[in-house]
């Protein structure tokens, strides 16, 4: 889907699906930007992205009035990149979800809409990226401790691996000695969480309107973050810091607009420092991921500051069963709070907690490929599992097969009462 | 028979002596087999760095085929092993995905992996040399040219390939995670162009076969096979490589290849 540039590639027809005031703001910052320059001097032009179709199925009926137990819907993602002479490019990333049943899961996103700047320094390289854009930190695959830039995008899947856009100016310096970045984060985006009518959500709806957050914070609370990140030959490292306003809400119960009972999503102000390393040996990685966060509230209501960490090891069999790769990980999940601690992105409380996941890469044409994992709590008697198989069909279709398992929830765990959301997801992807 | 074997003898000594100086009297077909290989290398070196484009078609033994579209940077170090970086076109799902790969004279490759849905960078283990490359008959082993010190040598003989006349040279994996008891190779005289690689497995029978053909030069000087023909032996499968495009000594940003710059490849 390569092709030439239109003489005008900034076009506004993308505006009319744009779902906020802030976020069409900072498009319009962004486009700003990047228009004069692209208009002046685009060199390439892509059009990529891809549309999934899919329908999900609970076995179970729901706790809750008006859930159903199937679910259809689709999710479309352009992806727009234009580049000029210098290397310097303008990345257009929306998201729409359409969900027949959860209003609350049909939603817009912009994941990225960010024009990247980058140059020399000296021996080193600098690069800038401005708008909005998403950031992965960290090298643990149970949870994304360190991660923190993005919201993220709860509605999507309860694995929390998709992440709201979040606006940005993000500064890079690297070199030989390393990589320092430097953020600025204006705009906090509160996280997406199931309506009324959809499955995976808890006893009362969250209320997506109004947001809490830190007498010090408003919504336009400018949060900062820095990293430092740097190979040391088979040991990869970083270490960061987060000063703003939480990802991670507390759910207070309260009367919404209209007087029914829901869950007021608060935000505090938090500083976070964190570290991930991975010493890469042979078939072996060895992983460790730390916070220590001070400021938030805990389960009962009062602020304490802790630390939490995963660690554990991937290993990479060599091709096993005629040339399968299987990877196999174990991680064991801590957090100093104990039973006071909250879920964070993962349903499931993760304050003493061991996953055990394998990959198999079937290394066929189709490129197949079967992840099992499984997280069990080694002190309540929780217990999930996921199992997902996707292979391509064609080049441009693939399909994949997932069932998300709550085997067991303890009553102790705040996703108790979704205990009865297990699900299977089927998803066709055509991409263009 | 007395009066033949020296002849036979002195044929092959002159032969190899034609080809490699008189030295090549004393040496041992080890020291002969890894200064094929030291010669070939200095033929590859100075490259500086160059940019192709890749096609992989795979076949199955019924005849289905699969396509695959790659965009590849080679960078060459100063003292130290090349940086390659693999950026994936087509099929279409792993479109963005990029591999990096830091080759290593001595201790292992370092390898990353970016994925663009996640925007995540991945060091990778580099122990699964034998894994397949992308579903395709190479393994990530057979791709590009692999260090001197990867491999011990031994030069067998001479004999005539692809019209020309050419030494035969197995060469033994250092790694014991390589999936390959021994390799032998066939390389030209003239130019010293690798014409054909029989791959053998750990349990020594004949697994695959590689034949390099369509050669062109590039800068009056380096010479690269267009078309890379892989036959399995065991499955019948076979895969085709197709490059073109090559592009020498082109403004390529070194740092481009660190994993900084991995997130920024499209």
């Amino acid at each position: 889907m390569q092709s030439q540039p239109p003489d005008s590639g900034c076009r506004s027809t993308m505006f009319n699906i744009l779902p906020g005031p802030r976020i069409l703001l900072m498009l319009l910052v962004s486009i700003g930007v990047a228009c004069p320059l692209a208009q002046a001097q685009v060199e390439f032009f892509d059009l990529a992205g891809d549309l999934t179709l899919e329908t999900r199925h609970s076995p179970e009926s729901g706790l809750y009035p008006g859930q159903t137990s199937s679910a259809s819907g689709f999710s479309l993602t352009p992806r727009l990149y234009f580049e000029n002479a210098q290397g310097w490019s303008f990345n257009l990333t929306p998201f729409l979800r359409i969900d027949h049943v959860d209003s609350e899961r049909t939603h817009m996103d912009l994941r990225q809409a960010y024009f990247l700047m980058f140059g020399d320094i000296g021996d080193d390289q600098w690069e800038l990226r401005l708008g909005i854009d998403q950031v992965f930190w960290g090298v643990t695959e149970s949870q994304h401790l360190v991660d923190i830039i993005n919201q993220v995008d709860l509605v999507e899947n309860p694995s929390a691996e998709q992440k709201l856009g979040q606006t940005m100016v993000h500064f890079t310096r690297f070199g030989n000695w390393g990589t320092a970045e430097l953020f600025v984060l204006p705009f906090h985006r509160p996280r997406t969480f199931p309506g009324a009518g959809g499955r995976l959500r808890l006893a009362l709806p969250v209320d997506p309107d109004p947001i809490s957050r830190a007498a010090s914070n408003d919504e336009r609370h400018i949060d900062l973050a820095a990293r430092y990140s740097h190979s040391f030959g088979p040991l990869d490292l970083g270490l960061s810091v987060f000063d703003g306003t939480s990802r991670e809400p507390v759910l207070f119960p309260e009367l919404d607009a209209i007087g029914s009972p829901a869950l007021l999503q608060h935000y505090d102000d938090i500083r976070q420092y964190g570290l991930d390393a991975q010493l890469t040996t042979g078939a072996w990685l060895l992983k460790l991921e730390a916070i220590h966060r001070s400021g938030e509230t805990n389960l009962v209501g009062e602020q304490e500051d802790y630390a939490a960490a995963v660690m554990g090891f991937e290993y990479q069999f060599q091709s096993v069963f005629g040339g399968t790769d299987l990877s196999l990980v174990s991680e064991w999940n801590i957090d100093a709070r104990g039973d006071r601690a909250l879920p964070r992105r993962n349903p499931l409380t993760l304050q003493n907690d061991l996953a055990v996941l394998t990959r198999f890469g079937f290394n066929d044409v189709s490129g197949s490929e079967l992840t099992i994992g499984v997280i069990r709590d080694m002190e309540r008697d929780s217990q999930l599992a996921a199992v997902e198989f996707s292979r391509r069909l064609t080049d441009r279709w693939s399909i994949s097969l997932e069932w998300y398992g709550l085997l067991e929830i303890d009553p102790d765990e705040i996703f108790y009462q979704a205990r009865r959301d297990s699900f299977f997801e089927l998803s066709l992807s055509l991409f263009l | 028979m007395i009066t033949v074997k020296p002849a036979l003898t002195a044929l092959l000594f002159s032969v190899v002596a034609g080809s490699y100086g008189m030295s090549a009297l004393s040496q041992t077909p080890e020291e002969i087999g890894l200064r094929i290989e030291k010669e070939y290398h200095e033929a590859l070196d100075g490259f500086a760095n160059y940019t192709a484009n890749l096609n992989m078609l795979l076949r199955n033994r019924q005849g289905q085929e699969s396509e695959r579209q790659l965009r590849i940077k080679v960078l060459e170090m100063e003292n130290d092993g090349d940086r390659s970086l693999f950026i994936f076109d087509e099929p279409r799902d792993v479109a963005g995905t990029a591999f990096l790969v830091h080759s290593r004279r001595e201790e292992n490759d370092e390898q990353w992996l970016y994925l663009p849905a996640l925007q995540r960078v991945k060091r990778i283990a580099s122990s699964n040399r034998s894994g397949s490359f992308m579903g395709s008959e190479f393994a990530y082993e057979d791709m590009g040219v692999p260090e001197v010190e990867k491999f011990t040598y031994k030069y067998l003989r001479d004999e005539s390939c692809a019209n020309s006349e050419c030494t035969v040279t197995e060469r033994y994996p250092v790694d014991k995670r390589s999936g390959y008891r021994r390799q032998v190779v066939w390389r030209d005289k003239d130019e010293l162009r690798i014409r054909r690689i029989e791959f053998y497995d750990r349990k020594d029978s004949l697994l695959k076969t590689l034949n390099f053909e369509d050669y062109q030069q590039y800068q009056d000087r380096y010479w690269q096979a267009h078309t890379l023909d892989m036959v399995n032996h065991v499955t019948g499968k076979s895969t085709t490589l197709t490059w073109s495009d090559f592009v020498y000594g082109e403004d390529v940003n070194a740092n481009e290849f660190t994993q900084t710059g991995l997130r920024r490849i499209r």
